[in-house]
């Protein structure tokens, strides 16, 4: 018997990753600006669906209010061009500085346990959109538009926006990776598991839920800074709004709580869905509910979990694998 | 004077709050789900009795009739069909699955009712007040809705302190497997538990369609005003899940008056933050803990 990170698969889907994003960069290139736009938008659905895979399938922090990160995001690239630094400088600030605000609000809503932390985190969102909606300053209720970015041709602005989307997404899919790759990983999994055993036996509980809110404000606070270049108008309505979560709930859910790999496959779920339903108003919004309500009491492994069921394939080893010589044999 | 007067209007408001909440931490109190979806539910009862009233030709009072038991009924079979089931499935599996029930509804209720608004007329309740003073008025309808706030959770408290039934929901509270050992069915009072949640939850709604007038977007705000009251009075509390939804309503209504009305939300916000910071077990949790 013996215990394994990476198999043959992982080790060449790892390297496949590598090659997707070198193909992807070049993307701008050969596709118009209505591509890149779309898949900007594809783009920050992994994000979140990444992060809040991480606080609710690795560290047991089911929170519905990461909107208040997106907005923060969003609104900070508002604030810090109006200070004259230039666009896409504020995007990565943005993000920065909505993990800075994600350390304050810690504090207080880590006083909260399960549902209440769950309805605590929309309360501190509802407070930021009224805050923000109370603010002439940066447009009030009616919202603000993005005027930095004019200062480029729309057509490489658009190519701008899709590398810095990109280049974000990259660099958080491999942070949460080698995060929860990492003894936090396994930190974060016994307390999901069970909280006050993994304090008893010397996890640092709180430290490991703080890191992983963190790295989630980020995530998100990158997310709404993105969208806020990609779309170049914001009302606090939409971009704090629980639609996201209900986005990140449907995504993780359905690709598969608590696996790497999961999430991405349930963006792009939620990317195809959005592209053939949007139109239909809030009954797509229904079917996403319905899905999330279904697979959480009938199919908790998700899509992810019943592709490792059936062909015990792992593409990112986030985990261990316990290998024996029977089930070693029946693989090669 | 019109501070006097705001303090009584947010004590009124508390109320109808209070009555929101009640539910949420009944079943909260049973068996540990935070129901996402109570809001929504609260405003699906509050349509139901629009659409009722609108085609009978019924006050909302006499609608009241059909939805309240029709709101336990629908708890009843909520609970065997989702709630159960998803407590099987761990700690996350209620507040996803309540999380989805939410979306549904809310989207459902948008796509039937658009997003205009609509109100609930109580006949000659709505006009009616009591002049005490020339600035200070209380109007009927808030009166009744304090009324059977105080009288939903006097009663709630008495059958849970007296009654076998309410022995039952205390016995499978602490302990749901030992509560089956002395022959208790803990499913069955979970049931019973929702049921009453979602008939109170159905009481408020409308009389929140009956104060203000609601659209079908407001339901996840309605279920934070809840929740703010259930923090701030303490959980486990009825008495205090009362004095919570006052606390809540006189921080609008008060923020209202001093900052402006649009300032209303955020300071009841704020008070909920500040109680969370500084008495996280909330104002009456530690004279239950001694209990």
């Amino acid at each position: 018997m013996s215990v394994q990170r990476w198999t043959r698969v992982s080790l060449l889907f790892s390297g496949a990753t590598a090659g997707i994003v070198v193909i992807l960069a070049l993307v701008p290139f050969w596709f118009g600006p209505n591509t890149t736009e779309k898949l900007t938008e594809l783009f920050v659905l992994i994000i979140l669906a990444a992060m809040w895979n991480a606080l609710a399938g690795y560290a047991g922090l089911v929170s519905i209010g990461q909107q208040a990160f997106i907005g923060i995001g969003a609104y900070a690239v508002i604030v810090f061009t109006d200070h004259g630094i230039n666009g896409y400088v504020a995007v990565v600030l943005a993000a920065l500085f909505s993990g800075l605000i994600s350390l304050p609000i810690s504090l207080l809503v880590f006083r909260l346990r399960g549902g209440q932390f769950a309805i605590g985190t929309w309360v501190v969102a509802e407070i930021f959109r009224l805050l923000v909606t109370n603010d002439q300053s940066i447009g009030g209720g009616t919202g603000r538009s993005l005027d930095a970015l004019n200062i480029y041709a729309p057509a490489d602005r658009q190519a701008y926006t899709y590398w810095v989307a990109l280049a974000l997404m990259t660099a958080l899919m491999l942070a949460s990776f080698v995060l929860l790759r990492s003894r936090l990983g396994g930190a974060l999994q016994a307390i999901r598991d069970d909280e006050r055993a993994a304090e008893s036996v010397g996890v640092p509980v709180a430290r490991a839920k703080r890191i992983v809110f963190l790295l989630a404000a980020v995530g998100c606070g990158a997310a709404g800074a993105i969208t806020m270049a990609n779309t170049l108008t914001v009302t606090p309505d939409s971009i704090f709004g629980i639609q996201w979560t209900a986005y990140m709930i449907f995504m993780v859910l359905l690709g598969g709580l608590g696996t790497f790999e999961g999430p991405v496959l349930g963006a792009l779920v939620l990317f195809g869905v959005q592209q053939e339903f949007q139109g239909s108003g809030s009954w797509y919004l229904v079917g996403l509910g319905a899905v999330a309500i279904a697979v959480t009491l009938v199919f908790p492994r998700g899509l992810w979990g019943a592709l490792v069921d059936r062909f015990n394939i792992r593409l990112m080893p986030v985990g261990h694998t316990l290998r024996t010589l029977v089930s070693r044999r029946s693989e090669s | 004077m019109t501070w006097i007067d705001a303090v009584i209007q947010g004590i009124l408001l508390g109320g109808l709050y209070a009555l929101f909440a009640c539910g949420l931490s009944l079943m909260f109190g049973v068996m540990r789900i935070i129901n996402l979806a109570h809001g929504d539910l609260a405003l699906l009862a509050t349509f139901m009795v629009l659409v009722i009233s609108q085609h009978l030709g019924l006050s909302p009072f006499a609608a009241l009739v059909i939805v309240l038991p029709g709101a336990a009924v629908v708890g009843y079979a909520l609970q065997y069909a989702m709630f159960n089931p998803s407590l099987r499935g761990g700690e996350l599996s209620p507040l996803l699955a309540t999380f989805g029930l939410s979306v549904v509804i809310g989207n459902m209720l948008l796509e039937v009712f658009s997003p205009d608004t609509h109100s609930l007329s109580a006949g000659a309740l709505t006009t009616a007040s009591w002049h005490i003073t020339s600035q200070i008025s209380i109007s009927a309808l808030s009166a009744v809705i304090f009324g059977a706030a105080v009288l939903v959770l006097g009663g709630l408290q008495l059958l849970l302190s007296y009654t076998q039934l309410g022995r039952a929901m205390r016995a499978t509270a602490d302990d749901a497997r030992t509560a089956e050992l002395v022959g208790i069915n803990a499913k069955r009072v979970y049931a019973i538990a929702t049921a009453i949640a979602l008939a109170t939850a159905a009481l408020a709604g409308t009389f929140f369609g009956m104060r203000s007038s609601f659209d079908p977007t407001l339901g996840p705000s309605q279920l934070i005003f809840a929740f703010e009251a259930v923090v701030i009075g303490g959980l486990g509390s009825l008495w205090g899940t009362l004095v919570g939804g006052i606390l809540l309503g006189v921080a609008q209504t008060v923020g209202a008056q001093a900052f402006g009305a649009e300032w209303a939300i955020v300071s009841g916000n704020v008070l909920f933050l500040l109680v969370l910071a500084f008495r996280s077990q909330g104002i009456f949790a530690a004279r239950e803990a001694h209990q």
